[in-house]
């Protein structure tokens, strides 16, 4: 069941440069998205700016420090942390990573991979149940980019996100650029990719900019960087997914070299545009 | 649980040599380094970053390189322990205390403190002033016995340097200029509304404080103040109280904070 209480239009990342020309007016974005972590400190300005947004637009709350996809147990404490955030604000959707980012109580800083095992499978949907009955929400599970693979993987990606979808009801939250940033990097079809995806399970798209190089055997590398904007070939990729499925709240993502508001703006009315032109599928019956 | 894979990357992206843990691959490669150094770069770069942003001062004091090179190395010693970078550095002043290099430069460690605490300053809980207005409705009779709760935002950062001065030249706040006579000065730092502001505390004011915040009444903190600095102040320090560092007076005792 897609239940989604995003607006199904296109929104953007909440910077605190941008603050001020934000508030100057009401601004074409559908909702905002802010990284949990940066407000979970207990005054001050963030909360401030979260309650404009909160009182002004739609808001999408995005952990990335959960460790969803590290085999240790969760951190309890900052379980806690997100669980007081998301019942202040009341967002309309709570997400975080196939990924983990600590060990041994160190933080990496990074979203980074885990094999695709039936072990791992496990883990990662105990650790969802847990996040999801704790915060009483159900949440979206992002599909992440990646560099490398595991050599013990057994399970697809795709079919990955599916199972922990199915066993602990979650939603996904698919990143087009990730999408492709991972098929480059895999030597692997983004097609493919998203034919294998449930695509009746993503409450949200995200889009963003990478750097694309070359790894030291000259084969493409590219870096999910955030500091561009969103490639003709990752906006291709995005009107092939809401042909299928009908506009879904999309998301653009801007976290490094952070431009004026205007251009970032520019980047959500393009995405908002490609969503106007697409064929509505679900959002009759999801917003019922 | 079967765990090797995970300390085996932690323990790959947390060694400065290059290697690539072991089952780690690519479809081009049994061993990608450069694919593996995405991540120990997102790490680096990214931790770095945050210390960048939160000792900008310290950091023009030094250069950016040196910064830098003393940065990585507290990384090295003292990786964050949260999620929540916003404080990842607290214990970067103590590092820079003891670290031989920097030496040199003996006001470098109380310049980053300063930083420090305007950080947490500027994310500590929200709490409504004290008004003027409400120290001229104060029967004068009834001040000595009043405590005083105070701001949640405020930190007091004590220095045998002008730590306050060196910090307002190298944050664009003062013209660098030799300073002289050099004298100490202890940082009051406060964040009344959403702005942090940087104060000299005047001669006593760390005392009468810090005795106020574990709940000594006014008249017991004005007595140590006095006690410990001869040229406090009480009218000049207790109008201060009510320019953002006071939320809370009563008659009643109150709990005790340590600032």
């Amino acid at each position: 069941m897609r239940v989604i209480k995003l607006p199904f239009k296109a929104g953007a990342g909440f910077k605190p440069e941008h603050f001020t020309a934000i508030c100057a007016g009401p601004q074409p974005a559908g909702f905002f998205e802010v990284h949990a972590e940066n407000y979970m400190g207990e005054g001050g300005a963030p909360h401030a700016q979260l309650r404009f947004l909160r009182e002004h637009y739609a808001l999408s709350i995005h952990g990335v420090g959960l460790n969803l996809g590290s085999p240790e147990s969760l951190d309890k404490e900052h379980l806690a942390k997100l669980k007081r955030l998301c019942d202040c604000y009341e967002p309309e959707s709570v997400s975080e990573h196939l990924a983990w980012s600590s060990h041994e109580g160190v933080y990496f800083n990074d979203l980074l991979p885990l094999p695709y095992t039936e072990e791992s499978l496990k883990f990662v949907i105990s650790h969802i149940d847990e996040a999801q009955s704790v915060l009483g929400r159900r949440l979206l599970i992002e599909n992440p980019a990646t560099y490398l693979r595991f050599a013990q993987s057994t399970i697809p990606e795709a079919e990955f996100l599916a199972a922990l979808a199915r066993a602990t009801g979650c939603g996904l939250l698919l990143d087009v650029n990730n999408v492709f940033v991972s098929a480059r990097n895999h030597a692997a079809s983004a097609n493919a990719y998203l034919d294998s995806f449930p695509l009746d399970l993503a409450g949200e798209i995200h889009l963003a900019g990478h750097f694309a190089t070359q790894d030291s055997g000259g084969a493409p590398l590219c870096i999910d960087a955030h500091g561009s904007p969103v490639v003709e070939d990752v906006l291709a990729l995005l009107k092939c997914v809401i042909s299928r499925t009908g506009p879904l709240p999309t998301l653009i993502e801007w976290d490094n070299d952070v431009p004026e508001w205007p251009v970032l703006r520019a980047e959500v009315l393009a995405a908002q545009k490609i969503l106007d032109e697409a064929p509505s599928v679900w959002s009759a019956s999801a917003v019922a | 649980m079967h765990t090797s894979w995970q300390s085996e990357f932690a323990h790959a992206l947390r060694s400065p040599g290059a290697f690539v843990p072991q089952g780690v691959i690519s479809h081009n490669s049994e061993q990608p380094f450069r694919r593996f150094a995405v991540h120990r770069n997102n790490v680096i770069v990214g931790l770095l970053g945050a210390l960048e942003a939160r000792f900008p001062a310290t950091r023009k004091i030094v250069g950016p390189d040196f910064f830098k090179a003393a940065a990585r190395l507290f990384i090295q010693a003292h990786p964050p322990r949260s999620p929540v970078m916003m404080f990842f550095g607290d214990a970067l002043p103590a590092f820079l205390e003891s670290f031989e290099p920097a030496k040199d430069v003996p006001y470098l460690a109380d310049v980053a403190r300063l930083e420090a605490a305007r950080t947490r300053s500027y994310h500590a809980k929200d709490a409504r002033p004290l008004t003027e207005a409400q120290l001229r409705e104060t029967a004068p009779a009834a001040l000595p016995e009043l405590s005083f709760t105070l701001h949640p935002s405020l930190e007091i950062v004590e220095s045998p340097h002008p730590i306050v001065t060196i910090w307002m030249m190298n944050s664009g706040l003062l013209e660098p200029a030799p300073i002289a006579p050099w004298r100490g000065e202890d940082a009051l730092v406060l964040r009344p509304k959403l702005s942090v502001e940087v104060r000299i505390l005047l001669p006593g004011g760390k005392t009468f404080l810090r005795r106020l915040a574990r709940g000594q009444k006014l008249q017991e903190a004005a007595d140590a103040a006095l006690a410990d600095d001869p040229g406090f102040d009480l009218p000049a320090n207790l109008a201060a109280l009510f320019t953002g560092l006071a939320t809370g007076m009563s008659c009643e005792p109150r709990e005790e904070r340590k600032i």
